[in-house]
């Protein structure tokens, strides 16, 4: 297991490299001068240009500016934004909680929705329950988030007034953060009414990033349990006197778990790329929107900071997502 | 009284176009410690009806029959919950492939133990205990270490006799042995099919032993029914069916037999349907 895991680990290497790459030079390729930016609608002199160019080191050659951008990777040092001018680091760990929260409760609810619902639809293969819940995974899939998530404000927010439509928790409320995840500590806090509050701001953010992943997993679980249920160990299961239950959720469906944890894993990029729409719509204080916002302000270090961490963030869990592989997967254990 | 009887027997599948027959109205008996070889060339049926007794066919199978009894219970109108009570406990099955039928995310020994634990109601520790009692029964190696190991990890002789200790480990009374030996090596064929007859006779139970290797049912079989293309074609005792098989079909299988062999080009089922004008 120890092999698997720094074999896993080699892997990543080579891939944190490139990533670097993508996101010094993915900052580089947009057209537009952090420095004008910076000076805003006032303009500024060429010779201040100059001056603020030499001293954030814009004006070395591209290659120059990658190696002292990785040589400062290497001693932890992500950079200081050029609009807030605090660390990256210190921006994207305040945030980030607010992201991996949204991101946790979406995939926990497409996984607990998607599974039983990608089972069911392959053991009643053909039924009016299977072409339903197939189709509505097709609606699902197909959907544009920016879309789904303002027809969900309208409805909910707007029409029946159940949820708010925008924020983390109601401006009622205020403690300090312990976990940084606001359902915790809306609970740590024991004031009355705060959970409830955080929860009816998570709910409909949460949703709209859980459509896709919630069609692709239960789309991948129909197709996995289809494939396994015709597998001859199912059939001995069956042989044995197992009853359906025990034959369909021991046998049939911890081998076909094996493809749907690749996919989960796979849809926690597609969590990331939702987070900066969803974030953006429900005004989510997570990193999707920091990462717009500095976009927009071309703010080169928080840029390919904030890119690399979420992909590492995207790795470490695809990371995990393996190791579950090898547990699950005995064949690949001892590989 | 047979232990199994089987009248008329019919399996279809509905297919895109139309409905298939696999079996098409065959009697199989089997009494009490009785040896049945079921022969025929692939695709003549006999694995689909072992599976039609055991409840194993998928859902667009269509079975029907005069009479499907084991022991006074009739197969044909049982409820899956009833059927489970026999299934697994008191007629268990074991089949071609053995790698492919033990599941491969969990140890053998937890399949073993599966069976112990939730058809007889042992527990843990005690089934732990007979599931090596059975290993060693079965002739496995070192029985401590391979109750952890996946099935991957063993061969295909070794699979096999998991399998075989899985299926005897209710002590049933019919074991549907499904073509046990064609997936494994010829030494190996010969220590499974002698594992197998050892069994059958300390334990007493009947086995039925789908086959379409005529040395294996002269070597194993008591009585013998032979199947083509659904249909069972001759039912004679073992001896009876080498020393004058009555039905060309078996004089067909019969002439096939490498020690048959003449040199010349080896005869097909279709010549000797010819020779006897039959069909």
């Amino acid at each position: 297991m120890i092999r698997f895991f720094l074999g896993k680990l080699l892997y990543l290497v080579p891939t944190f490299i490139g990533i670097t790459m993508v996101a010094f030079g993915f900052v580089r390729v947009l057209p537009g001068d952090p420095v004008l930016l910076m000076a805003g609608e006032r303009g500024i002199s060429p010779e201040r240009h100059a001056e603020l160019s030499a001293q954030l080191g814009f004006d070395k050659p591209i290659w120059s500016q990658y190696l002292d951008f990785l040589g400062r990777l290497m001693h932890g040092d992500f950079g200081l934004s050029l609009v807030t001018k605090k660390p990256v680091i210190t921006e994207f760990l305040t945030l980030f909680p607010a992201t991996a929260e949204l991101g946790l409760v979406a995939i926990t609810i497409a996984a607990l929705i998607g599974v039983p619902v990608g089972v069911i639809a392959a053991v009643k293969r053909g039924s009016w329950f299977d072409q339903v819940s197939m189709t509505t995974a097709l609606i699902g899939f197909s959907m544009p988030i920016f879309w789904w998530g303002l027809l969900l404000i309208i409805l909910f927010s707007s029409i029946l007034q159940w949820t708010p439509v925008s924020g983390r928790i109601s401006l009622m409320f205020f403690f300090k953060p312990v976990t940084g995840f606001m359902l915790i500590d809306s609970l740590l806090s024991g004031q009355k009414g705060a959970f409830t509050s955080a929860l009816s701001h998570l709910i409909l953010p949460a949703l709209v990033l859980a459509t896709i992943p919630l069609a692709v997993i239960a789309r991948q679980t129909r197709s996995a349990m289809l494939e396994v249920m015709g597998e001859d160990y199912v059939r001995t299961a069956r042989a044995k006197g197992m009853s359906s239950t025990r034959v369909i959720g021991v046998h049939a469906l911890r081998n076909a778990m094996i493809p749907v944890i690749t996919t989960i894993g796979l849809q926690v990029g597609t969590l990331m790329a939702g987070a900066i729409l969803t974030e953006t719509i429900f005004s989510w204080p997570g990193i999707g929107k920091w990462m717009i916002d500095s976009i927009s302000r071309r703010d080169y270090p928080v840029v390919q900071s904030g890119l690399l961490l979420i992909a590492a963030m995207v790795m470490l869990v695809n990371l995990l997502v393996d190791l579950t592989y090898g547990l699950i997967n005995p064949r690949i254990r001892h590989q | 009284m047979s232990l199994l009887n089987i009248r008329n027997l019919t399996v279809k599948f509905a297919t895109a176009t139309g409905d298939f027959t696999a079996v098409d109205g065959i009697d199989v008996s089997v009494d009490k410690s009785e040896v049945l070889a079921i022969v025929g060339e692939s695709g003549s049926g006999k694995s689909v009806s072992m599976l039609a007794v055991m409840g194993l066919l998928p859902d667009t199978a269509k079975i029907t029959a005069d009479e499907m009894n084991f022991d006074g219970h009739d197969l044909l109108h049982m409820t899956s919950a009833e059927r489970r009570q026999l299934i697994g406990r008191e007629i268990t099955m074991i089949f071609q492939e053995p790698i492919a039928s033990l599941n491969p995310s969990f140890t053998v020994g937890f399949q073993i133990e599966e069976v112990l634990r939730l058809n007889l109601g042992m527990s843990r520790a005690a089934a732990r205990a007979k599931a090596l009692d059975l290993f060693q029964a079965v002739g496995i190696p070192a029985p401590e270490t391979k109750l952890f190991s996946y099935p991957h990890q063993l061969s295909g002789g070794q699979c096999q006799r998991v399998m075989i200790a899985m299926a005897i480990a209710s002590k049933p009374r019919l074991l549907i042995a499904d073509e046990p030996t064609t997936a494994l090596d010829v030494t190996i064929q010969k220590q499974i099919l002698d594992l197998l007859m050892d069994l059958q006779e300390d334990y007493g139970m009947a086995l039925i032993l789908i086959t379409h290797d005529m040395g294996v049912v002269a070597e194993t079989a008591d009585r013998v029914v032979v199947q083509y293309k659904g249909r069972k074609m001759e039912e004679a005792d073992v001896l009876s069916l080498f020393e004058a098989p009555q039905h060309p079909y078996t004089r067909a299988l019969l002439s096939a037999l490498p020690e048959n062999a003449t040199g010349d080009r080896l005869p097909t089922v279709s010549d000797f349907f010819a020779q006897e004008g039959a069909r």
